[in-house]
């Protein structure tokens, strides 16, 4: 069994009112020197499988069918 | 002209959409369930909106993912027009019928109050029976309904008169880009918008400026 951690971001550009509201706050409850806040996703999947190659082949590729929009979002893959 | 209203689980306006298409072409239409995979043959095909599968991962993704959504891609590329409201419209651009995505609103407030619609292309055929430039009145009620594409996107569908509807002047209620409330594909034949027109058809609502819409659509525009 392989598992798999895949991080799911907004894509640079692509406004995330959400960040913006964690953004504010953060501010008020007294951080300062904060940049800006990026929300996003994570999943932890398990494949059952020995193959990191296959596993990770097989994550891209729900990755790119259903976990993220590529329209606006990015992903990560990492295995353990 | 026979139509089709989309059920999913999740979805709440279909009821709301099939009164719509019954009162304005005086034929109710069929109904689609989820797992149907052979849709029965009809000119228009209609996703209503709701919350298809509790919105969850994003709204409409998972609803995109059904096999019954394969088989309305193979309709819309036959030509058969396709009408996604809503939830549906958000279904069409995570099942990559339409360019773009929709987003939480920039105001994070689900919105549903009534706003303005510019007709910014009244030469398709879900909006002939408008004028050009006309101003309507429609109800909207959504979360996520922010739509965004790329500055290319976005430069393509501006040139080829893809975007229908706009939110008029101080009327944007989510943060669309380029007020962006409506648009079709570039064969024109799938138009997905935030809005709803089923629910301003007739006086009991206190207006009927989205009976316009199905009158195109259904192709009963009155002479």
């Amino acid at each position: 069994m392989i598992n798999a951690r895949v991080t799911v971001t907004l894509k640079n550009g692509v406004l995330d009112p959400q960040g913006k509201a964690i953004e504010g706050a953060l501010g008020a409850l007294g951080f300062e020197g904060l940049g800006h806040v990026r929300q996003g996703k994570v999943f932890d999947l398990q494949i059952d499988t020995a193959d990191k190659a296959k596993a990770e082949a097989e994550v891209k590729a729900m990755c790119e069918k259903l976990l993220a929009n590529t329209v606006i979002e990015n992903y990560t893959i990492s295995l353990a | 002209m026979k139509s089709a209203v989309v059920q999913l689980p999740g979805l709440n306006r279909d009821r709301d959409m099939i009164a719509a298409l019954t009162k304005i072409s005086g034929k109710a239409p069929v109904t689609i369930w989820q797992t149907e995979t052979d849709i029965p043959d009809v000119d228009l095909i209609v996703i209503p909106g709701g919350f298809s599968y509790g919105d969850y991962l994003r709204c409409g993704a998972i609803a995109a993912r059904m096999p019954v959504m394969q088989a309305i891609k193979a309709k819309a590329e036959a030509g058969v027009k396709v009408l996604g409201v809503c939830n549906g419209f958000q279904i069409l651009v995570e099942a990559g019928l339409l360019p773009g995505a929709l987003m939480r609103n920039a105001s994070l407030k689900f919105v549903c109050k009534e706003i303005k619609l510019e007709v910014v292309n009244a030469n398709t055929d879900f909006s002939r029976a408008y004028e050009q430039g006309q101003i309507i009145r429609c109800p909207v009620a959504h979360h996520d309904g922010n739509y965004f594409a790329d500055a290319e996107t976005l430069k393509a569908i501006e040139d080829n008169g893809q975007v229908v509807f706009r939110y008029a002047a101080g009327t944007n209620p989510n943060g669309s880009v380029n007020d962006i409330a409506g648009i079709v594909n570039a064969k024109g034949n799938v138009l997905g918008m935030m809005p709803h027109p089923e629910n301003l058809i007739e006086a009991a609502h206190g207006g009927s400026d989205g009976r316009g819409l199905f009158a195109s659509a259904l192709d009963v525009i009155a002479a």
